[in-house]
C-alpha cells in the first residue's frame, strides 16, 4: 500500500477572473488511517484455535481498518480494507502498523461483506468498487477469495493492492474474481528491492507477467524516495519492465513523505529514513518522464 | 384562524389588458393566465437544457467596468467596518432617494439607499441594534429617531421583552437557547417575487383586493381582524414598490414585456424587501428558470445575444452581491462575517421528471466565473442523481474552483415541498409563495445534557436555570439513568423554547410586519415554526461514551459536575457505525416530538432544522466540559457535522452518518460541510469532476440532505490569515453559508483550520 504527496497545477478555467489557486502538497488519506480502525465492523470473539481455523477457512481475516476513499486505490469512490501482516519491511512504510497480523482485529468475511452490501449503490453512481489492501492481503488468501468471490456476485468492480511478492498465493480463481491489481514495483534492480524491502524482486516480476497474460488490468506504483529509489537506472529499470506488460493502464509515481515516522516511534520501531525529505518537484518530474519516455499514461 | 372559502385567485383584467397579452406574447396559455400560478407559467412554458457549459459568454468590458467600481470600494469597507451609513432615515420601501453604482452602465438599477454600499437604518425590528451599531462605526444616532423609536413607537424587541415569561429569559440568558430573532428581523421569508415581472403589480394588488373582500365577509374574529390589517398593509405595500420604481424611471404596474424587464422588476421587487426588512435571511427563491423563459423567447426572437442575456444576469447579480445591512459586532459574530443570505435554489428535477435546469441556471453559475468567487448571492443546487451530466459537471468544475455552492436534495424537498420550491437561509425549504416560516434559531442540546447531569444546574455559573431535578450521583455515570434525566430536561425545554418562539413571532407580525414579502404570497399559506438543534454531535458523543466507555464524574465543592474522566473507546458519530448513530437519529427524534406536543403561534405546522450556521463557535465558548471529552469553551462541529477529527473513515462515510438523520423529523434541514482539497478528488482536472459528480449522486441516493463542498487546502487559509489583503474573495463554506475567509474573525479562522482537512475522500 502507498500513499503519496503530490503536488496539483491548475490553471484558471473558462472565460473567467482568476481563481485563487488552491495548489499545494498533500496526503491522501495516510493521515487518517492510523486510527480509522474497525468501527462499524462487529469484531468475533471465537478463541484461539477455532481464530486459527476459521482463518485457514478464509471465513476470518485480521483486519486492520476500513475507509471509503475516492481518487485513491482504483477508479470512483472505494471502501478500502486494510488487512494486517506484510512480509516485506519497507524503510519508508508509512503504515508499519499493519506490518504484523497480529494487531490486526478479527472480522469475518460475513461482516465485512455486509458492510459492502451496503455501498452498493455508492459503487454504483460513483464507479467505484472495493480494493483489498494492507499490510499485505496475500498474506491472506483464503479471506480474499472469500470477498473476492462475495464481492462478484453481487456485481462489484473489485482491485487488490499488493506488493506481489506472494503472487503465487493469488488462485486463477481469485484472479478471476478481480477486476484491477495495483501493483507496488518498489524497485527494478533486484539489490535496490533488497535494501528497501529486505525481500526479493522476482516474485512481484513474475505476477505482474501472469496478470499481463492473463488480461488483468494493472494500475502500477512506484513510491520515489531521495537516495534510495531514485537512481536513474532504477527507475529506467522499473519503467522498461513494465512497459513490457501490456494490461498496465496507468503509473502513478508516489513521492516519499515523512507522515509516517511518529508510527514508528510509537511502535517502537527503529525508522531509518529520519533525514530524507520529500523529493524536490524537479526531481519528481523526471522520474515521471522516465516513465513517459517509455509511453506510459503517468500520474 | 378564519374560515377559509374557496381562495380563487382570479385575476381581475385590468386597463392594462393590451400590455399583458403584448408582454404575454408567445408563452403557452394555461390556468397560469387566470390566477397567480407562477409554477403552472414555467412548467408550461420552460426549455429544459441538457447540454453542457460550452455556450457560456464571458465578462463584457461593460460587466467588468461596474464590477471594479466596488472592488475599488470594497477594501475601505473591510478596513471600517461598513463603508457608509444614512443614519437619519429609517428606512422604507420608499425612503431614500435613487441610487446607482454607475448609472449609464448599469442593466439592472436599484439600491437599498442613494449609495453603493451606504447602509440604511430599519429601527423596526429593535432600536438598541441600530443603536449600538451606529455607535460601534462612530456615527451619532439622530435624536429624534432615537426618541421616535423609544417613547412613541414601540420595536419588536421591545414586545418581546414584555411578554417574556422568566424561564425564557433565564434559558435565554444562560445561553441554553440562542440566537433568538427577538432584537433583529426575523428573515427567512422568501416573497414570490417573480410574480411581479409575471403579473406587474396592479394584477395583484387587485387580487389582494379580492382577499379582502373574502375578509371582509367574515366575522371581526381577532384572527380575521389581523388578517384585515396585515392584507391593508400588503396593498399599501406593493402601491410603495410601484412608486420606487418609479423614482428609478420605471412603470411596473403591468407585466414584464422583455427578458431585461423581467429580470429589472423581479429585481425591484427583492428590493423592496430589503429596503424594509433586516431579516437575519433575505432569499431571492427560484428565479432562474422563470426568467429564462424570457430569455429563450427573446434569443428566438433574435434581439438578444448570448452575450447581452449573461450581461443581464452579471448585473443582477452584482447588485445582490452588495445587499447591505447595519448590524452590530456581536451579530456578525454570531452569525460569521456579514450574511444576507441571498439564496438563489437552481436546479432540480419537476414532478413530470423533466429537469428544471436551463441556460440561465449555467449563467448564474457563471457568474462565479465573470465577476469572481463570493459568497453573496447564496447559490444553492437542488442535486438530483436524475438531473442531466452536464449541469452535474459544471455544477461539480465550479465547486471545485470556488467552493462556493451549496447542495441540497431535490428528492427530499420535492417529496415535501413539491417542485417549485426554494431555500431560505441555507436548508429551510419552503414552497415559493405558498410557505412562510417562523425562524426559531435553536437549543444547545449539549449543554442541556450537562443540565440533567446536573439537576437543572448550569456547569459553569452554578445557577439553577431548568427545574430542580435530583442530580445524578455515583462514581461512574450510568446511561440509563443519564437517558431519563435528559428526556425530562428536554421535555422542559421544548416548552420553554416554544413559548420563547411563540412570544418573538407574536411580536415581530405586530411590530415589524414583513409587508411587502407577504403581499407576494398566496392568503392561505403554511406557517412552520422552525426550531433547531445545535450541539448534536457532542450529546451523541458524549451519550455513546457514558454507553460504552466508563465516564466518571468529577465534582467540584458544591457538588456541581464541572468535569469527566472517560475510559475505554466508544464509538463516535460520523464513522457509519450503528451503534452511535443510532443515538443521534433518537435525539433528533425525540426532540422533534417534544416540540410537536407544545402549541404554536397562528397554528404554525412544527419543524426543526440541525444547523448552527458557524455560531457552532459561540456555542461552544458557553459549554463547559462534556462527557465525550470535549473540552469547554472548545468549538462544536458545525451543523450536523461529526466532531472534528473523529470521523476517520473518510468524509463518505461522514456523511453517511449524517444522511442518516430522518429529513422527516427535521424538516427545516440538517446541515453538513465538507472539507477537500482538489488532489483529493482525483488526479487530474477530469477525473476531479467525475469523482465529485459521483460523490454527490452517492449522498443522494443515500438520503443525505444537504452539503457544502469547500475544496481548498491548509495552506491557502493559512496565507490568507496572513495576508488577507491577497485573498479579497475568498470562499469557503460553512454549514450552510459561503463566507468570506478574510472576514472571519481570528478565532473562527482557526476553527475552520482545526477542522478536519480530508486529504483523501
Amino acid at each position: 500500500m502507498t500513499t503519496v504527496t503530490q503536488t496539483q497545477t491548475r490553471t484558471a478555467t473558462p472565460s473567467g477572473a482568476p481563481i485563487v489557486s488552491l495548489e499545494a502538497p498533500v496526503v491522501a488519506g495516510s493521515s487518517v488511517r492510523a486510527t480509522s480502525g474497525t468501527a462499524g465492523l462487529d469484531l468475533t470473539d471465537v478463541d484461539r484455535s477455532e481464530r486459527f481455523s476459521q482463518m485457514r477457512a478464509g471465513e476470518l481475516g485480521s483486519v486492520h481498518s476500513w475507509e471509503l476513499v475516492t481518487a485513491v486505490d482504483g477508479p470512483g469512490t472505494r471502501l478500502t480494507t486494510f488487512l494486517s501482516g506484510c512480509p516485506l519491511r519497507c524503510l519508508y512504510c508509512h503504515n508499519p502498523d499493519t506490518m504484523e497480523m497480529r494487531r490486526g482485529e478479527p472480522v469475518t468475511a460475513g461482516e465485512l461483506l455486509a458492510r459492502i452490501t451496503r455501498y452498493r449503490g455508492i459503487f454504483g453512481v460513483t464507479g467505484g468498487g472495493i480494493t483489498i489492501s494492507g499490510g499485505e492481503p496475500l498474506m491472506q488468501p483464503a479471506f480474499v477469495a472469500r470477498i473476492l468471490r462475495g464481492a462478484k456476485e453481487m456485481g462489484i468492480h473489485t482491485a487488490l493492492d499488493t506488493s506481489g511478492f506472494l503472487g503465487a498465493a493469488c488462485t486463477d480463481e481469485m484472479l478471476d474474481d478481480l477486476d484491477l491489481v495495483l501493483l507496488d514495483v518498489k524497485s527494478g534492480i533486484p539489490e535496490t528491492y533488497k535494501r528497501v524491502t529486505g525481500r526479493e524482486l522476482a516474485p512481484t516480476l513474475e505476477f505482474g507477467r501472469r496478470l499481463a497474460a492473463r488480461g488483468t488490468e494493472i494500475w502500477i506504483r512506484f513510491v520515489l524516495v531521495p537516495g534510495l529509489t531514485d537512481a536513474p537506472e532504477n527507475v529506467e529499470a522499473v519503467a522498461r519492465y513494465v512497459a513490457s506488460l501490456s494490461t498496465v493502464t496507468r503509473v502513478e509515481v508516489l513521492p516519499f513523505h515523512q507522515m509516517g515516522r511518529d508510527k514508528w516511534e510509537s511502535l517502537g520501531m527503529r525508522y531509518e529514513l529520519d533525514d530524507v525529505s520529500a523529493p524536490e518537484p524537479e526531481l519528481v518530474e523526471r522520474v515521471r518522464d522516465q516513465f513517459r519516455s517509455h509511453g506510459l499514461k503517468v500520474y | 384562524m378564519a374560515i377559509t372559502a374557496d381562495h380563487g385567485m382570479a385575476v381581475t383584467p385590468q386597463p392594462s389588458e393590451n400590455d399583458q397579452s403584448q408582454a404575454w406574447r408567445g408563452f403557452v396559455a394555461g390556468p397560469w393566465q387566470d390566477a397567480v400560478d407562477v409554477r403552472d407559467f414555467i412548467q408550461r412554458n420552460y426549455t429544459p437544457y441538457t447540454g453542457d457549459a460550452e455556450f457560456l459568454a464571458g465578462a463584457t468590458e461593460r460587466t467588468t467596468g461596474v464590477w471594479g467600481k466596488l472592488l475599488a470600494m470594497f477594501p475601505e469597507e473591510r478596513a471600517k467596518g461598513i463603508y457608509d451609513v444614512d443614519a437619519s432615515t429609517p428606512s422604507s420601501i420608499t425612503a431614500h432617494a435613487p441610487g446607482y453604482i454607475d448609472r449609464d452602465n448599469e442593466l439592472i438599477v436599484g439600491l437599498q439607499t442613494d449609495a453603493p454600499l451606504k447602509r440604511a437604518i430599519m429601527p423596526y425590528g429593535g432600536w438598541r441594534m441600530v443603536e449600538g451599531a451606529l455607535k460601534t462605526y462612530g456615527y451619532e444616532a439622530d435624536p429624534l429617531i432615537a426618541k421616535t423609536f423609544t417613547e412613541y413607537r414601540k420595536t419588536h424587541n421591545a414586545g418581546v421583552f414584555d411578554v417574556y415569561p422568566p424561564d425564557v429569559r433565564a434559558a435565554r440568558s444562560s445561553h441554553l437557547i440562542t440566537g433568538l430573532p427577538d432584537a433583529y428581523g426575523r428573515g427567512r421569508i422568501i416573497g414570490d417575487y417573480r410574480r411581479v415581472a409575471l403579473y406587474g403589480v396592479d394584477a395583484l394588488i387587485a387580487q389582494k383586493k379580492l382577499e379582502r373582500v373574502e375578509l371582509d365577509m367574515e366575522r371581526s374574529t381577532e384572527d380575521v381582524i389581523r388578517e384585515r390589517e396585515e392584507n391593508a398593509e400588503q396593498i399599501r405595500a406593493l402601491g410603495e414598490l410601484k412608486q420606487m420604481a418609479a423614482s428609478y424611471g420605471y412603470d411596473i404596474s403591468a407585466p414584464a414585456s422583455n427578458a431585461r424587464e423581467a429580470v429589472q422588476w423581479l429585481y425591484f421587487a427583492y428590493l423592496a424587501a430589503v429596503k424594509e426588512q433586516n431579516g437575519a435571511a433575505m432569499s431571492l427563491g427560484r428565479t432562474s428558470t422563470f426568467i429564462d423563459v424570457y430569455i429563450e423567447r427573446d434569443i428566438a426572437a433574435g434581439v438578444l445575444t448570448e452575450e447581452q442575456a449573461q450581461e443581464i444576469i452579471d448585473d443582477f447579480v452584482i447588485k445582490l452581491r452588495i445587499v447591505r445591512f447595519l448590524r452590530t459586532p456581536e451579530y456578525d459574530a454570531l452569525f460569521s462575517g456579514d450574511p444576507t443570505w441571498v439564496t438563489e435554489s437552481l436546479g432540480g428535477v419537476g414532478d413530470d421528471g423533466r429537469p428544471l435546469v436551463t441556460r440561465t441556471s449555467f449563467r448564474y453559475l457563471q457568474t462565479l466565473y465573470n465577476l469572481g468567487p463570493a459568497p453573496e448571492p447564496n447559490l444553492t443546487v437542488f442535486w438530483s442523481h436524475k438531473l442531466p451530466d452536464g449541469f452535474k459537471r459544471f455544477c461539480a468544475q465550479v465547486s471545485i474552483d470556488t467552493s462556493a455552492i451549496q447542495y441540497e436534495s431535490d428528492e427530499l424537498i420535492r417529496s415535501q415541498c413539491g417542485d417549485d420550491a426554494a431555500i431560505a437561509c441555507c436548508v429551510s425549504a419552503m414552497t415559493v409563495g405558498k410557505q412562510m416560516q417562523f425562524f426559531g434559531a435553536r437549543v444547545n442540546i449539549a449543554k442541556a445534557l450537562l443540565y440533567a447531569i446536573n439537576g437543572g444546574r448550569d456547569e459553569v455559573s452554578g445557577k439553577q436555570i431548568g427545574p430542580v431535578t435530583m442530580p445524578i450521583s455515583g462514581d461512574v455515570l450510568r446511561y440509563d439513568e443519564v437517558y431519563a434525566a435528559y428526556d425530562g430536561l428536554l421535555e422542559w425545554l421544548a416548552q420553554t423554547y416554544v413559548d420563547a418562539l411563540n412570544c418573538i413571532h407574536w411580536s415581530h407580525d405586530k411590530y415589524a410586519y414583513e409587508r411587502i414579502e407577504m403581499a407576494l404570497h398566496d392568503r392561505a399559506i403554511l406557517r412552520t415554526l422552525a426550531c433547531g438543534i445545535a450541539g448534536l454531535s457532542v450529546a451523541t458523543d458524549s451519550l455513546s461514551a457514558i454507553k460504552y466507555a466508563t465516564v466518571k464524574p468529577v465534582r467540584d465543592e458544591s457538588g456541581l459536575v464541572v468535569d469527566y474522566v472517560v475510559e475505554g473507546d466508544y464509538p463516535t458519530y460520523g464513522n457509519d457505525d450503528d451503534r452511535a448513530d443510532d443515538i443521534a437519529v433518537e435525539l433528533v427524534r425525540s426532540f422533534m416530538e417534544k416540540i410537536r406536543r407544545q402549541p404554536t403561534y397562528r397554528n404554525a405546522k412544527h419543524t426543526q432544522s440541525v444547523l448552527t450556521i458557524t455560531s457552532n463557535v459561540v456555542y461552544g465558548k458557553h459549554t463547559g466540559n462534556t462527557p465525550d471529552g470535549r473540552r469547554a469553551g472548545e468549538p462544536f462541529a458545525p451543523g450536523a457535522n461529526p466532531m472534528n477529527g473523529r470521523d476517520t473513515h473518510g468524509m463518505l462515510a461522514s456523511a453517511l452518518s449524517v444522511a442518516k438523520l430522518p429529513y422527516d423529523e427535521s424538516q427545516d434541514g440538517i446541515s453538513l460541510t465538507s472539507t477537500v482539497v482538489p488532489s483529493g478528488l482525483g488526479r487530474d482536472r477530469t477525473e476531479q469532476i467525475t469523482n465529485l459528480v459521483g460523490l454527490l449522486d452517492g449522498y443522494n441516493v443515500s438520503q443525505g440532505f444537504h452539503v457544502n463542498i469547500n475544496v481548498l487546502n491548509r495552506e491557502t487559509l493559512e496565507d490568507a490569515m496572513e495576508h488577507p489583503e491577497n485573498y479579497p474573495q475568498l470562499t469557503i463554506r460553512v454549514s450552510g453559508y459561503a463566507v468570506n475567509f478574510v472576514r472571519l474573525t481570528r478565532e473562527q479562522q482557526l476553527d475552520v483550520l482545526s477542522r478536519t482537512f480530508h486529504g483523501g475522500l
